[in-house]
């Protein structure tokens, strides 16, 4: 059994940061994915995960969004844990209702949009809002139709979404994950799912994130030039754990590691 | 006498019994509906007891024959101290058999609904019971009505057993027809065109429908 009293109830002090991975270990029966995963996110930064298939960069968003349980350490989300609790003065894993509170912080959208097919687009959004967050309909509406217009799909806000292209959809996904007001917006390969040809719309949607708002962003994605654009921060994983990381100059430009240039050789070959 | 002069003569019990028949049909469709969504969900829950506890039901009740569990419900159980009316005996009997049925189709249909639909609703921070009444159970329903069309045709055809316990439905009226005439051939081949009507006419068709309403409402019309 890990001795939960090293973890502290709460962050405190002058830089907390927004994400603190302390320690994080997942794995999967014999087969450990992360391994004593140390990683901060600051308040406003965007941070892109790359790395190889099997490296583990998806687990990292899906442990953030609590859709995976860790084995090990702690997540803290804007000082406060997520994965845990306090119960007498130490950190035990948390409860299914502290869960649906402290994720309510954090947005996801994922590789296949997973809009719900039986609501229109303005219908998508609202859907958090109203059920989860108790909002009247009618500001509901407001906030759902005011995002829609940021990602340009306010003129097919009654469209279900089978009637929508994939770059369509998931430019709503969006929409629907910023009506929860998160503070943490995560993207797990939402570009992968895509026809090259509308690849550019969503990414302009995120582009357009990043200049105008003070999100703090994980991404991960395999699309190289987008995320040494606009990432404030490249994180490698390799076998579970950072082999490098870097500002998007410096370890695009120049990586330092072995597997790091391995791996940027490899994916530019294919391009 | 001419089959139509049959008819004239014997409409009125028809009549009657397609009329019990139609009672029986209703009242035990909406139990099994009832009993499926209950016992389909209980199947999926996360308690082993709850679980247990549907399938133990769904187990005695697809595993045994219906005629015998009809006549436990009406003749045996009053042995301890429950006596139900044949009436009631009868169609709580037709639902409790294919609310057995229907609940592993409840089950199935809420399995098929993709992974990714369970997880958006997560990352949303809905709770479990909205986000299985709002988003998954509206597309498992769509998922599984051409099977729940195919257990209604069952279910009305199921229902021609209560005859025996004397419910005054459409095939005991024709059972007293053939007793009273002779006359087989019509007594049962008008109570045979009568059920087929019903199913082919009246059921299906209204399933299609529901179908493509729900198909329309989910925007895969």
């Amino acid at each position: 059994m890990e001795d939960m009293s090293q973890y502290p109830l709460e962050l405190t002090g002058p830089d907390v940061p927004m994400v603190r991975f302390m320690n994080v270990t997942k794995s999967y029966g014999a087969l450990t994915v992360l391994d004593s995963l140390d990683l901060d996110v600051s308040e406003g930064e965007m941070v892109t995960v790359i790395g190889p298939s099997g490296s583990g960069k998806t687990t990292v968003l899906r442990m953030l969004m609590t859709l995976e349980t860790i084995n090990g350490g702690v997540i803290y989300v804007d000082g406060k844990p997520l994965t845990h609790m306090e119960k007498n003065g130490v950190l035990v894993p948390a409860g299914p209702k502290y869960l649906r509170l402290a994720r309510s912080s954090i947005g996801m959208c994922f590789q296949h949009f997973n809009l719900f097919p039986h609501m229109t687009a303005l219908q998508n959004c609202m859907e958090g809002p109203m059920q989860v967050l108790g909002l009247p309909k009618a500001e509901a509406r407001e906030r759902s139709e005011e995002l829609l217009s940021m990602v340009g799909m306010i003129d097919k806000k009654d469209q279900h979404p089978s009637r929508l292209s994939g770059g369509q959809q998931q430019r709503v996904a969006i929409a629907r994950a910023l009506a929860m007001r998160p503070k943490v917006m995560l993207f797990d390969e939402v570009t992968s799912a895509l026809d090259p040809e509308v690849i550019g719309e969503v990414t302009g949607v995120i582009r357009n994130l990043v200049a105008e708002h003070n999100l703090t962003m994980l991404m991960v994605t395999h699309q190289m030039g987008f995320a040494r654009d606009i990432s404030d921060r490249v994180c490698f994983f390799y076998q579970g754990k950072i082999e490098e990381q870097g500002a998007p100059e410096s370890l695009f430009g120049n990586p330092q590691r072995e597997r790091t240039q391995q791996f940027l050789s490899a994916v530019k070959a294919a391009d | 006498m001419s089959y139509w002069e049959f008819l004239a003569q014997n409409a009125p019990r028809y009549l009657d019994g397609t009329l019990v028949t139609i009672a029986q049909f209703f009242l035990s469709a909406t139990l099994a509906i009832l009993l499926a969504l209950t016992a389909g969900l209980m199947k999926l829950s996360r308690n082993v007891a709850v679980r247990w506890t549907a399938g133990i039901y769904i187990e005695i009740f697809r595993g045994t024959s219906l005629l015998i569990q009809l006549y436990w419900i009406f003749f045996v159980l009053p042995l301890f101290g429950l006596t139900l009316d044949k009436f009631y005996a009868g169609f709580v009997a037709v639902g409790l058999n294919l609310g057995a049925y229907g609940a592993e189709l409840v089950r199935g249909g809420i399995q098929s609904v993709p992974k990714g639909q369970w997880e958006a609703a997560y990352a949303i921070s809905m709770s479990p019971a909205k986000r299985m009444y709002r988003i998954i159970l509206p597309q498992a329903l769509l998922n599984m009505l051409p099977p729940w069309g195919n257990l209604m045709i069952e279910l009305l055809k199921a229902t021609a057993l209560v005859s025996l316990i004397s419910v005054t439905d459409l095939m005991f009226e024709a059972k007293q027809i053939n007793g009273s005439t002779f006359l087989s051939a019509q007594a049962f081949g008008t109570a045979l065109i009568i059920y087929y009507i019903f199913a082919r006419l009246i059921v299906t068709p209204f399933m299609r429908w529901l179908e493509r309403v729900m198909a329309r409402k989910l925007g895969r019309a």
